[in-house]
């Protein structure tokens, strides 16, 4: 049932879409204009049409007066195309993204005009800032009176313009077939993000039927993704790496999205060089792998920052230098040669001036560097190297993330070193915002790329538990769990009704700490421990609200029950159980370079003496 | 430094707010910025006058490309160019005044395309530089309206902006 990835197909020039299925079922077939024999549909039919030739399983939407006849048209296509109501049109849109994160397809959804289209905005930023190919279909006012204040307007393509790869208004039926194809191949091409098309509601009527004809060849003369590495620079890029002395990879999101784990895995391996990731890029190598020295940045290893701070060659795969990474621009890497691979040339020398840039799609650039290491026969050095992990070692020796075993409280770090051992490291966990956030990144070792979802780039609160339902509505027989915070759980609660109408048994893990506790961390280091609205008053009792909407509710408070919790939890494989983990309020995250602060300035866990770190 | 970029552009309703839009968010500057139709009803051409440091115009140049409406993007100011702004100006001309304000149009091979009593207005073209120095060369409080259309240029030689 797994389409063939339309990706593949975007990137052979021109195009290929899925051949235009006859257009079944409603509309009866009759001679096109030209004599060739398009179906002739209405802009409602056209939607739907477009979407099965694009291979779409599943649409997430909420319906409205502006996308009636859309949804009129996919009543009559149900069985072809799935659409899954949501609750909120944020929760589409989070859901498509989680879809799209965990499969490598584009997420699609569809609401309505004025607060349809407003709503879904939190979500396509969050997929914007994150690079993730996703379709929203907005339906607009009908075009005659788009701009005079009508009931539901509102200026959607201006307002998403700054949160979208693209966005279309689509003004005339006969090219609305056209423009649904342009969005989903600028969506999955080049760097992936979403794409808006608004409809107004004139253009889907259903008494006016134009010949559809789905275009299977495209060009867009002004977009043109690079589709390999140049490879001078690429054999420059496989010297300096051979030359190194202490390198270091640094990888990101951009590995996952475009798929380039295997050929990442066997290059780090071939080099033997150390390797760490970005909170995006986790799982595009084998976490559990000695070479992996942990995730860098605000909440990274020590040693990952610290052969950050030291590296002579730092080889930068689909990551973009983002200021949670950095730190302190100044202190950056001071002694690097820097390579940098990425397919948008826009986010080479951005913020980091590199030394030896290459804008391709990540996997293919790996690939050839792979070639042309194995073409010349180098080796690095192996007595720098040598010398190079045991000053990674040694920074690996003061074990950084550790944190009190012993305590009475359930630590949220032993809530998620649990869940990886009750799921055999077989999960995909999708993540809210804060500090339950950083500990399943710090505490939970992927050993593939799309199991870890996250908002790395807006941080949005909210985005776990749609995403859930996407991950799980395209693997259903797979483990998918929530981690979350008693905070960000509220944002879309309303979405344990969708989890239920499509019983969808994602486990919901909530480090219950009574806290924004990310925020009362800021608050205690960098505001004297004014909590200012950051303790979560008149929670619900969340096992109770689980069981109204249908679910399993458990809750857990002492660290001996915890294992038993989890796996009673995960041994319903039919249901929701949403597991209230009550953890010690008062833990924080460390490490923890303070915004504005260089990558070697870290703060370690108040348990460390400053001898150890000598 | 300034950089004059000339893009062309799809002719779509939003190309002219994604451009304005991005310099906005991203907090660069547009000193001026021109668009109209080109002999290709599908193209317009924009030409955009911004400074920043080496690097701010790399981004800027960089970002123009990713947006999907651009077509295609030169910096003049890579090469040799030449560059020419109109400006329409209505000053005071009365009394001595008067004469002393054609002298001054003639010297700068301005011309004068409406005349009152007591106002002229000129018309002057070429970079943007000569525009300015005829504003200050213009005896103080006699100017009562500048209308400047922003530069345009075309690289010299014998290679076109085209597809
Ligand atoms: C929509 C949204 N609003 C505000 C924030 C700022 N913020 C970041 S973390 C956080 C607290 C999250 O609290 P909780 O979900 O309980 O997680 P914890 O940090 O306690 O694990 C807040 C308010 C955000 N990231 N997203
Ligand atoms: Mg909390």
């Amino acid at each position: 049932m797994q389409q063939p990835r339309l990706k593949a197909q975007a990137e052979v020039s021109p195009v290929q879409a899925h051949p235009p299925t006859a257009a079944a079922g409603a509309t009866e077939q009759s001679a096109g204009p030209s004599g060739s024999s398009a179906a002739l549909l209405s802009g409602a039919e056209i939607t739907i049409q477009a979407l099965i030739d694009e291979g779409v399983e599943f649409v997430f939407g909420y319906p409205g007066g502006a996308v009636l006849h859309i949804y009129d048209a996919l009543f009559r296509r149900q069985d072809e195309i799935k659409h899954i109501l949501v609750r909120h049109e944020q929760g589409a849109t989070h859901a498509a993204d989680g879809y799209a994160r965990a499969t490598g397809k584009c997420g699609v959804c569809l609401v309505t005009s004025g607060p349809g289209a407003t709503n879904a905005v939190t979500g396509i930023a969050t997929a914007y800032m994150d690079s993730i190919p996703m379709v929203v279909i907005t339906g607009q006012v009908p075009t005659p009176v788009i701009g005079s204040d009508a009931f539901q307007e509102v200026d959607t393509v201006g307002i998403t313009r700054p949160c979208v790869k693209h966005n279309f208004l689509v003004k005339d039926v006969n090219r609305l077939a056209e423009t649904i194809r342009k969005a989903f191949f600028i969506a999955q091409s080049g760097r992936p993000g979403p794409v808006v098309v608004d409809v107004p509601k004139d253009i889907t009527d259903p008494s006016i039927k134009v010949p559809y004809d789905y275009p299977r060849d495209l060009r867009i003369r002004s977009y043109n993704p690079a589709r390999r590495g140049h490879l001078g620079q690429i054999r420059k890029a496989v010297e300096a790496m051979v030359a190194a002395k202490r390198p270091v990879f640094y990888t990101g999101g951009g590995a996952v999205l475009d798929d380039a784990a295997a050929p990442l895995t066997e290059l780090v391996r071939a080099l033997g060089f150390p390797i760490t990731s970005t909170l995006m890029g986790l799982g595009a190598y084998p976490m559990t792998d000695p070479q992996f020295i942990g995730m860098l940045g605000m909440h990274g290893t020590y040693e990952a920052n610290m052969a950050m701070h030291e590296t002579d060659c730092l080889i930068a795969i689909g990551a973009r230098f983002d200021d949670r990474v950095t730190g302190k621009i100044e202190h950056f890497c001071p002694h690097a040669e820097i390579i940098h691979v990425d397919v948008d040339p826009s986010s080479i020398s951005k913020t980091v001036k590199v030394h030896i840039p290459i804008v391709g799609p990540v996997g293919s650039v790996v690939t050839d560097m792979l070639g042309i290491l194995r073409g010349m026969g180098g080796r690095p050095d192996a007595e720098a190297l040598a010398a190079w992990w045991a000053q990674v070692d040694a920074w690996r020796s003061i074990q950084c993330l550790r944190y009190d075993r012993e305590s009475a409280l359930i630590k949220p770090q032993l809530a998620v070193e649990t869940l990886y051992q009750v799921t055999n490291g077989d999960l995909y966990l999708t993540s809210d915002v804060g500090q339950h956030q950083m500990f399943a990144a710090q505490f939970y070792p992927f050993d593939k790329p799309r199991r870890w979802i996250n908002s790395g780039g807006l941080g949005t609160m909210g985005f776990g538990l749609p995403a859930a339902m996407g991950v799980q509505l395209a693997f259903p027989d797979a483990q998918v769990a929530c981690i979350s915070g008693e905070a960000s759980i509220l944002m879309c609660i309303q979405e344990l009704a969708t989890c239920k109408q499509y019983d969808l048994p994602i486990k919901v893990i909530l480090l219950n700490n009574g806290y924004m506790g990310m925020v009362r961390q800021w608050q205690e280091f960098f505001y004297e421990s004014r909590y200012a609205h950051s303790y979560v008053d008149a929670l619900p009792d969340f096992v109770a609200l689980a069981d109204s909407f249908g679910h399993v509710g458990m809750r857990v408070e002492r660290p001996g029950d915890l294992e038993a919790a989890m796996q009673e939890a995960f041994a319903m494989k039919d249901r929701l159980v949403f597991l209230d983990v009550v953890v010690d309020p008062t833990e924080n995250v460390y490490p923890m370079i303070a915004a504005g602060k260089g990558q070697h300035e870290m703060h370690l866990p108040p348990t460390m003496s400053e001898r150890e770190l000598a | 430094m300034r950089h004059i970029l000339s893009m062309l552009v799809e002719n779509e309703s939003g190309a002219l707010s994604r451009i304005a839009g991005l310099f906005s968010a991203r907090g660069y500057n547009i000193e001026s910025l021109t668009v109209a139709p080109t002999n290709d009803p599908s193209l317009s051409r924009m030409t955009l006058v911004t400074s920043g440091n080496d690097d701010i115009v790399e981004q800027i140049k960089k970002q123009l490309n990713k947006l999907i409406d651009v077509v295609k993007l030169a910096d003049l100011s890579d090469g040799e160019h030449i560059e020419r702004e109109m400006m329409l100006i209505k000053v005071r001309a009365a009394g001595p005044d008067r004469e002393e304000l054609k002298r001054l149009t003639e010297i700068f091979r301005a011309k004068i395309i409406d005349v009152t009593d007591a106002s002229y207005v000129v018309e002057l073209t070429g970079a943007s530089k000569k525009l300015d120095a005829f504003i200050s060369a213009v005896p103080e409080g006699l100017i009562t309206e500048v209308v400047r259309s922003g530069a345009t240029g075309i690289a010299r030689g014998d290679k076109g902006l085209t597809l």
